[in-house]
């Protein structure tokens, strides 16, 4: 294939598709190229979301509570949006410098995380000394009843 | 597996003296993303500052949410429906996550027949993300509506418990919202693109006059599915904590 770029040396391997990247290669199919995959995988990690959303859902519905709620959420929201990414969005199939580009920066949020959890302890902390004692809270609606925190 | 796009100079690279020539030459032509079309790579990159902006909403309100010292509304109880005279709860918001999973069910396959060149079956099943889009949109309006004038949820304040509550759900939901709108729009124009036949004839794109490909539909199945993404975090955080 021409090679037109005004680059004196193209870097090695750039003409040959990355290891795995071509998996659905499927004989007799036209015109393969991009991110093509078999249907099949694609209505499989479909039904998944599905079933996991379910649960996720049936959390709530059952009043599950504590920590076997968090356990339960927190999961299976990893484990959807890793299939969406991973499936959906190809990043199975991409190159590793790209997929450490885009997936690594997020981690700093957990930085943003960490910081948010102590300041929002502290915060509740600090009202309920000044505001807490007696009068009740610094409410603008103390009227609600308590449900679920 | 796509090849990489090709651009050229069409002339010698000019050479620059001292710190010009530094910066010219570090941004020249070193190609990170090997093999990945830039409009793909480009999507990521703004959705990974997506990623950001989302976060930080997502953050700001768990930590609005730590520090209250007013119970949070329940809003298991909040977004619930009553459907043939019963209460279920959150049923809403449970009904909003599977159409927009079927969504992004539809839209891998748009992509999919996109790259087999199926014109008219990527026209159908873009459509389809489309119309899903809209009645998440739909439905979300529906929700809005239901909070203002039915529960008197406000940004300021609201008759359930903690005054957060309205501000972070509206500014959540909203940015949401919006970024589900802006899809189905785009989601329209790319159909149209493709029924036409712009992708197959290669014809320029009115805005950026690039030549139609098929990896637009691809880069545009990135940023729906990143819409599902950010969903799935806020269906978990915001509704079932």
């Amino acid at each position: 294939m021409a090679h037109a770029e005004g680059q004196q040396h193209p870097a090695a391997g750039e003409h040959q598709p990355a290891a795995g990247q071509q998996h659905a290669a499927v004989a007799g199919q036209p015109h393969i190229e991009g991110q093509q995959h078999p249907l099949g995988i694609y209505f499989k990690i479909w039904g998944l979301l599905f079933v996991l959303s379910t649960a996720s859902y049936l959390v709530d519905y059952f009043h599950f509570q504590g920590y076997l709620r968090w356990t339960l959420i927190v999961t299976f929201m990893l484990l959807k949006a890793g299939l969406i990414v991973a499936v959906f969005m190809h990043m199975l199939w991409e190159r590793l410098a790209m997929v450490y580009a885009i997936l690594l920066p997020p981690l700093l949020l957990l930085v943003l995380l960490g910081i948010g959890t102590f300041e929002g302890d502290y915060t509740f902390f600090t009202r309920g000394t000044f505001f807490g004692a007696g009068s009740g809270a610094p409410a603008q609606h103390p009227a609600a009843p308590a449900q679920h925190k | 597996m796509a090849q990489p796009a090709l651009t050229s100079t069409g002339e010698p690279l000019p050479r620059l003296e001292g710190m010009q020539g530094i910066v010219a030459d570090w941004s020249s032509d070193q190609r990170a993303f090997k093999n990945v079309p830039w409009g793909k790579a480009m999507m990521w990159i703004f959705l990974l500052s997506d990623t950001f902006i989302f976060s930080s909403f997502l953050i700001s309100y768990m930590t609005v949410r730590m520090s209250t010292t007013v119970p949070w509304p329940n809003p298991s109880e909040v977004f619930a429906l009553t459907i043939g005279g019963k209460s279920i709860p959150l049923i809403l918001i449970a009904i909003m996550t599977f159409i927009l999973i079927s969504s992004s069910g539809t839209m891998v396959l748009a992509v999919n027949y996109g790259y087999r060149r199926d014109r008219v079956k990527t026209f159908i099943f873009l459509l389809l993300t489309a119309a899903l889009g809209a009645t998440f949109v739909g439905m979300q309006a529906f929700e809005w509506t239901k909070l203002i004038v039915e529960e008197g949820v406000r940004p300021w304040g609201n008759p359930m418990g903690a005054a957060q509550f309205g501000s972070s759900f509206f500014m959540i939901t909203g940015f949401h919202g919006t970024h589900v709108s802006i899809g189905v729009i785009f989601l329209i124009i790319v159909a149209i693109k493709v029924l036409r036949g712009d992708l197959d004839n290669q014809r320029p794109g009115f805005l950026t006059g690039r030549k139609g490909n098929y990896e637009i539909v691809e880069t545009m199945g990135l940023y729906w599915h990143f819409v599902d993404l950010v969903w799935v975090f806020i269906f978990a955080v915001f509704y079932l904590w």
